[in-house]
């Protein structure tokens, strides 16, 4: 008994310290925020925000509540970090197995890109990115076009949009054909695991893929145009290009930063994990025959991804978090938008910096949530 | 048991000291003017480089007409122009700076709105530049009048300022599409303009006259005739300190009154023998105005010899460095300007 109380009385007053410390922050605000005629409470989010944005997903106007500002808001800062994560993870992976090459030159030079990249502060990439090498660009009215169509410039790039007549019957064939490559992949496993045939799987799906949306052209009634950025003039020295989509510099000087950053640590993880994988495993399996590309896809990727997973994991979180330095560069993202114009305009300082860390919290744990389970159905099932 | 009551006393000893500051913190409701007097400096918030309004030097000395209002409330509180620490701060940062007590003056050309008085826990003091917003445009561009924006014109302004909502107002009001690049710091939205990422650059016209004097060549560039808005620039204290909130409005007051008198920074002290009552009582040499404020009789006799009138402060930083040489409504009204305070009596 005696004892049981004494394991007891520590915790119990660490609990009471803890509530104490909390409450005491509380009533210190509560107290303070009395004083100075600060309401508390989030009905500001149903009024009219007022404010515009400069680059929207969806269609925001200033009339929209504070709550619309909020969810526009975060869509952009949600593209970010998708685009983002694309792009970190294409490159790093392409880095990260360039470091373990056998060309002297190409394994040197992957090493010079991490180096370099890791070690200089993001922030200040992304001061490179927007003040310095995109602030350099054409004005629109000298801008020499990219690719015959898509101009860069120092307003954003520029570059055609698609106008689908019956995109609806185009999306269903490209459905379909996605359906029917998962159908012929698991046929062609059951063929090779009854009689050992091995169907060309990869040619066959290019195939359908080009072959099924190319008929929905023909037949289908599908037309595709184009809507080209065309100059036009704003005043004598002033010009801007309409049609077309705008990507502005701000998000582009991000998603290039970010991209760059991150990527240097997702080749770190991709080499480490292939490393990580013994050579006796490459050696066994060219053992029983198989090819290079075989010995990578079936023996080494399975067991490397086991290794990859988690440390990229936390890499794509960093990125998510990282793109809150969007406000330095005037991307309209939740930081800069909701924690930064909409909390001026309105006042609510607690209440807006809490949204705004329970909103990055909820996306860290989504994101962290989905790679766990990603990384539970790759792990070693034990029999 | 005796194990756990060294750690058992500790923990004790800090819960009292929490609940020391926190009654602390609950007695003291206007302390401001005390706190200030103990640590012997005012605390001032000001902009990150406004010239004429606040702006530094190379060896890091403020001047401007925002400036000297914390000037004066320091030397009517303190007995010194000099003792006032200066904060730099962002559009965005300032309201928080002040209601969570990092600062006790706002004094950053931030306009006046019934929204930012009565909502956030602010109480503006008075008024010390009226100003309107406006656009600034390259003159290569052509465009004299606002009237001849076009859909698709981006402007470039500060976030978390009025200028971005009377910015959407007005545009939408005219029925034309834009593009608004929002900064947070004034310098680089005038950065982004001069290099040519926006059209054109708004915000408070006195604001373009400064501002066009930092652009690479300042000649290129014309602020257009129109005004869209009214913008009553002046300081700001905490709310919940009426006395604090008292000394910097007259402050202010008694800078503006001397002008209205004649009393400058020179001749202040000789205006003790005038034989009007009013310019006596403008020196501390009649009536008793300062005991309301815990002050004594001759504070503002010191804002008019260390600071200067408001003429002077005017002619000081905004008309002399060629930002906008003609007072127009910052005049007083006996003059035909609008500057009119409540008499010091």
């Amino acid at each position: 008994m005696n004892n049981k109380i004494k394991k007891l009385i520590p915790q119990i007053l660490t609990i009471l310290f803890v509530v104490l410390i909390f409450g005491f922050f509380t009533m210190n605000a509560q107290v303070n925020m009395d004083n100075r005629g600060i309401d508390f409470g989030f009905g500001f989010l149903s009024q009219e925000a007022s404010f515009d944005m400069q680059f929207t997903l969806l269609d925001y106007d200033g009339q929209d509540s504070y709550a619309w500002a909020y969810v526009v808001a975060l869509l952009n800062t949600l593209l970010v970090s998708f685009l983002g994560i694309i792009f970190c993870t294409i490159l790093g992976v392409i880095i990260g197995v360039a470091r373990l090459s056998q060309n002297f030159l190409i394994r040197n030079s992957a090493a010079w890109y991490v180096e370099f990249f890791r070690n200089i502060p993001l922030l200040l990439q992304i001061f490179f990115w927007y003040y310095a090498a995109l602030r350099a660009l054409p004005l629109p009215e000298t801008a020499e076009p990219w690719f015959g169509v898509t101009y860069m410039t120092i307003k954003g790039y520029y570059i055609p949009s698609m106008i689908w007549e019956n995109l609806n019957v185009f999306l269903s064939c490209l459905i379909a054909a996605i359906v029917s490559i998962i159908f012929i992949r698991i046929y062609a496993r059951k063929l090779q695991e009854r009689e050992g045939k091995q169907l060309p799987v990869i040619y066959i799906s290019i195939g359908l893929l080009i072959i099924l949306p190319l008929l929905s052209f023909l037949i289908g009634g599908v037309k595709l145009d184009f809507e080209l950025p065309v100059l036009k003039q704003l005043a004598q020295t002033s010009f801007i290009f309409e049609g077309g989509i705008a990507l502005p510099p701000e998000l582009i000087a991000l998603v290039v930063a970010l991209s760059l950053y991150t990527s240097t640590f997702v080749a770190e993880c991709v080499r480490a994990g292939i490393q990580g994988i013994s050579k006796g495993q490459k050696e066994a399996a060219a053992s029983v025959g198989l090819n290079p590309n075989q010995i990578l896809k079936l023996v080494i990727m399975p067991q490397a991804l086991r290794i990859i997973i988690p440390p990229t994991t936390n890499q794509y979180l960093n990125l998510t978090k990282n793109s809150s330095l969007a406000a330095a560069i005037a991307y309209p993202d939740l930081v800069l938008v909701f924690a930064g114009t909409a909390l001026m305009q309105t006042g609510k300082a607690i209440e807006i910096v809490g949204i705004t860390m329970l909103t990055y919290l909820t996306i860290s744990l989504s994101i962290a949530a989905l790679m766990n389970w990603y990384n539970k159905r790759i792990e070693i099932k034990e029999k | 048991m005796f194990k756990h009551l060294k750690q058992l006393t500790s923990l004790v000893a800090m819960i009292a000291v929490v609940f020391a500051f926190t009654t602390e913190a609950m007695a003291k409701k206007s302390k401001t003017l005390k706190n200030t007097q103990k640590k012997g400096f005012v605390r001032c918030g000001v902009s990150q480089g406004l010239p004429g309004f606040s702006n530094a030097d190379a060896s890091g000395n403020w001047t401007g007409i925002d400036v000297d209002v914390c000037r004066a409330v320091a030397a009517a509180v303190l007995g010194d122009a000099n003792k006032v620490k200066f904060t730099p701060l962002s559009a965005k940062e300032r309201f928080t700076a002040l209601t969570s007590g990092e600062i006790d003056i706002l004094s950053r050309n931030t306009t006046w709105t019934l929204s930012r008085d009565a909502d956030i826990g602010l109480t503006f003091v008075g008024v010390n530049f009226y100003d309107g917003q406006g656009f600034m445009v390259r003159k290569s561009s052509g465009i004299t009048s606002t009237s001849q924006f076009k859909d698709g014109i981006s402007a470039c302004t500060n976030i978390g300022t009025t200028t971005e909502l009377n910015m959407r107002d007005f545009f939408n009001s005219k029925g034309i599409k834009y593009e608004p690049v929002a900064f947070e710091k004034a310098d680089e939205v005038v950065a982004a303009y001069d290099a040519g990422r926006c059209d054109t650059y708004t915000t408070d016209k006195s604001g373009l006259a400064a501002q066009r004097t930092k652009m690479k060549n300042p000649n290129e560039h014309i602020v257009l005739p129109e005004t869209i808005s009214k913008e009553p620039l002046g300081p700001v204290v905490r709310q919940g300190d009426a006395v604090w909130e008292d000394i910097v409005r007259w402050s202010l007051n008694t800078m503006i009154e001397a002008e209205e008198y004649g009393i400058t920074s020179a001749n202040a002290d000789s205006m003790k023998t005038s034989d009007n009552p009013a310019i006596k009582r403008l020196v501390g040499a009649e009536g008793e105005m300062g005991a309301a404020f815990g002050l004594d009789n001759e504070w503002n006799l010191r804002i008019i010899k260390q600071v200067g009138n408001y003429g002077e402060s005017y002619k000081r930083n905004i008309a002399d460095t060629g930002i906008l040489p003609d007072r127009g409504p910052n005049q007083l009204w006996t003059k035909g300007g609008i500057l009119y305070v409540p008499p010091a009596r």
